[in-house]
């Protein structure tokens, strides 16, 4: 048996021209050899894992290093005394409705510089820029008690001060700065300025605020538009449509729309929306509405994919009790198909929240320096923030373009945590 | 003889003449006419592919979801033709029941499965209504006293035979004057098969019951009239008992005693 030449063996333990005893040295080494392959196979694929998983770690390394610094921001304290530098102004004048307007009559840019220039000397331009007075402003609008004080406020320092506290930069300010340490007239703190405001010219004084604003009014605009149309024309495809040509070409057409690159949606967008129908220029509406556009064929494909995968004996069952067709697309084949739907959405989603270039065609790259108030005010959104603040030339951009990076993480986790959240509410029913 | 054919077409429920059954170019059925009654189970029998489900379907119209299906002849319910334009489709098919060969219980708790079909009729007047129906309907199909008490368990988490009740009891719950069973018992272990065939001679005569089946021992148990069915015609059809003594045609005997199929 052992010898596969044998004729004797060979006319009743072979079928091919190799030996079948299960036990013999070649077969042994057959086995080796798979189990080699199915080893070599096993460490691929977990050295994959492992790089995919390293480069994650890099770039979270790299983002989360860079942009915790944008998160901290350095003021200087400056003592004022508001009461004799007002000539004695009471609180209750810059109480009320009238507030901002009282304390333009103040001049309370020229009370505080001229604070700066008691203080600071010559030093003043290298620690302040010309708009580190609206602190102040900000702070007697909320405690209007300060104007009869005579006391010290803290401002918000020039970027490069704000870098020398964090890591090099000139030698200059490294001085200035470790002096004002020194004398305790620095101190670092939360930056809350950038969680609340919008775009600027002085990266201290930034904020993703209104970016953040403007994205979650497109993405809702885009959610409202793509989700239903592109559920319904899911469903109609699948459940309604007669299967011809023109069902056929209008297939093949989505299909084409889901891999069209998306500056060409930004294109289309300024023709139709901006050209033809005139409506606002930058606005969070248009932007929606471009990205919805991109955002459809996405969901209409996952959604016949996930509607075909409704076993058709449910159907039946439910034509069979006397459902009729739109009772059996809404009370068994939806909420079956949900999950898959929303598995789609997600993806189309997220591809949305990181869309830049087909927003810069609308006009979605406007510099902003207050948040959209609503649908059409002009409005930017998260990446393009990122992609103009990473086109600035002042090196304080650099940590606030990271710090915008984290922003957008947290923003497109978020939302797909509440998606996946949904998601599995609705797989539980199955 | 003679008389009893006209004594059954006096309560004759349903039926069809010369119904014709195309697949685009490929016909299924030819000139099938046929008399279904309340007081007896009819049965279909036939080798595979022999067009009995096919023909069943026609008769709740449940092949209107096959584009390229078509029907020919006349099939009436009470008199009434059901390919008429007049003929609502939904209510058709809450008046002509079917459970289907795989149960396919909705994916949702034992009570919704029932409540649904009395829910989307408008059937029950209330809550309270509404959980009469469920009980009764689950009664009727034999099931009651084994769910009674996780009626809002998932109906899929059954088991096969208690999932084919459930259908039962879920056609029931509209209060059908047909049920039509395509071949119900073909995924079910002997015992649960047993326990179907014990219901369908419960229901018999409170509803018209037409059952496919390729196991001709289940016609001659379950069923009073039995149509066989042999490449897209009726060969045919007569009561039960005599069918499977004495056979009329050559292809009927060859059938019954296993010469093919």
């Amino acid at each position: 048996m052992n010898n596969p030449a044998s004729p004797a063996s060979s006319e009743t333990a072979m079928i091919g021209s190799r030996s079948t005893d299960w036990h013999g040295e070649a077969m042994q080494k057959r086995i080796a050899r798979r189990y080699a392959a199915e080893r070599r196979f096993k460490y691929l694929g977990l050295s994959a894992i492992v790089i995919s998983s390293l480069f994650l770690a890099f770039l979270l390394f790299v983002m989360i290093g860079n942009g915790i610094k944008g998160f901290s921001t350095t003021q200087v304290a400056v003592p004022i005394d508001f009461a004799s530098a007002t000539g004695g102004a009471s609180p209750d004048q810059i109480r009320g409705e009238d507030a901002e307007r009282a304390l333009n009559s103040l001049d309370i840019s020229g009370i505080v510089n001229t604070a700066i220039e008691i203080e600071y000397g010559a030093d003043a331009a290298d620690i302040f820029t010309e708009n580190s007075w609206t602190d102040v402003r900000d702070a007697l609008l909320s405690n209007p008690d300060m104007i009869g004080e005579n006391t010290t406020v803290w401002l918000t320092a020039k970027s490069e001060i704000d870098r020398a506290a964090k890591d090099d930069t000139d030698e200059k300010f490294e001085a200035l700065y470790a002096k004002l340490k020194d004398a305790g007239k620095a101190q670092s703190g939360f930056n809350w300025g950038f969680l609340t405001g919008a775009d600027g010219t002085d990266p201290a004084r930034v904020g993703i605020w209104g970016a953040l604003k403007g994205s979650i009014i497109t993405m809702l605009v885009t959610l409202a538009l793509a989700f239903p149309v592109g559920v319904l024309a899911a469903v109609y495809l699948e459940e309604y449509a007669p299967s011809n040509r023109i069902t056929d070409f209008i297939e093949v057409s989505i299909n084409n729309l889901a891999a069209v690159p998306s500056i060409i949606f930004g294109l289309l967008g300024l023709v139709v929306f901006l050209s033809w129908l005139e409506l606002p220029r930058s606005s969070a509406l248009v932007g929606g509405l471009v990205l919805a556009l991109m955002t459809m064929p996405v969901i209409v494909i996952a959604g016949r994919n996930s509607i075909k995968s409704v076993p058709p004996s449910i159907r039946e069952a439910a034509l069979g009790v006397g459902a009729s067709p739109v009772q059996v697309v809404f009370h068994h084949v939806l909420p079956l198909a949900l999950p898959g739907i929303m598995t789609g959405t997600i993806i189309g989603m997220a591809r949305a929240l990181g869309e830049t270039a087909p927003l810069l065609m609308i006009g979605m790259r406007a510099f902003l320096t207050s948040p959209p108030q609503g649908l059409t005010d002009p409005s930017t959104v998260l990446p393009v923030q990122i992609y103009l603040w990473s086109d600035e030339v002042n090196r304080g951009f650099v940590e606030k373009t990271s710090a915008a990076i984290i922003v957008l993480l947290i923003f497109l986790l978020t939302m797909n945590a509440f998606a996946i959240y949904l998601r599995n509410r609705f797989e539980t029913r199955w | 003889m003679n008389t009893e054919t006209t004594n059954i077409a006096s309560s004759n429920k349903m039926t069809t003449r010369n119904v014709d059954v195309f697949y685009g170019e490929k016909q299924a059925i030819n000139g099938v006419s046929i008399d279904i009654d309340m007081e007896n189970v009819t049965a279909f029998i036939g080798p595979s592919g022999c067009g009995k489900s096919t023909f069943l379907r026609t008769m709740n119209r449940m092949n209107d979801t096959i584009p390229s299906c078509r029907v020919t002849g006349e099939i009436t319910l009470d008199g009434e033709d059901i390919y008429a334009p007049s003929m609502d489709v939904v209510q058709l098919r809450a008046r002509v029941g079917m459970v289907f060969q795989k149960p396919n219980p909705f994916p949702k708790s034992i009570y919704d499965n029932i409540a649904y079909g009395p829910r989307i009729h408008g059937l029950a007047s209330g809550k309270d209504e509404l959980d009469q129906i469920v009980e009764k309907s689950l009664q009727r199909a034999g099931l009651w006293n084994e769910v009674k008490d996780r009626l809002n368990e998932s109906g899929t988490a059954l088991s096969g035979g208690q999932q084919q009740r459930l259908c039962i009891a879920r056609a029931i719950a509209v209060d059908p004057e047909v049920i039509l069973m395509d071949e119900p018992c073909s995924a079910l272990d002997p015992i649960a098969t047993a326990k179907i065939e014990e219901l369908i001679h419960e229901l018999r005569g409170k509803y018209a019951i037409v059952i496919v089946t390729h196991n001709m021992q289940q016609a001659a148990r379950v069923s009073q009239r039995t149509a066989f069915f042999h490449l897209g015609t009726m060969v045919e059809y007569g009561d039960t008992s005599e069918m499977f003594t004495n056979p009329q045609e050559e292809r009927t005997r060859d059938y019954i005693t296993g010469r093919y199929g």
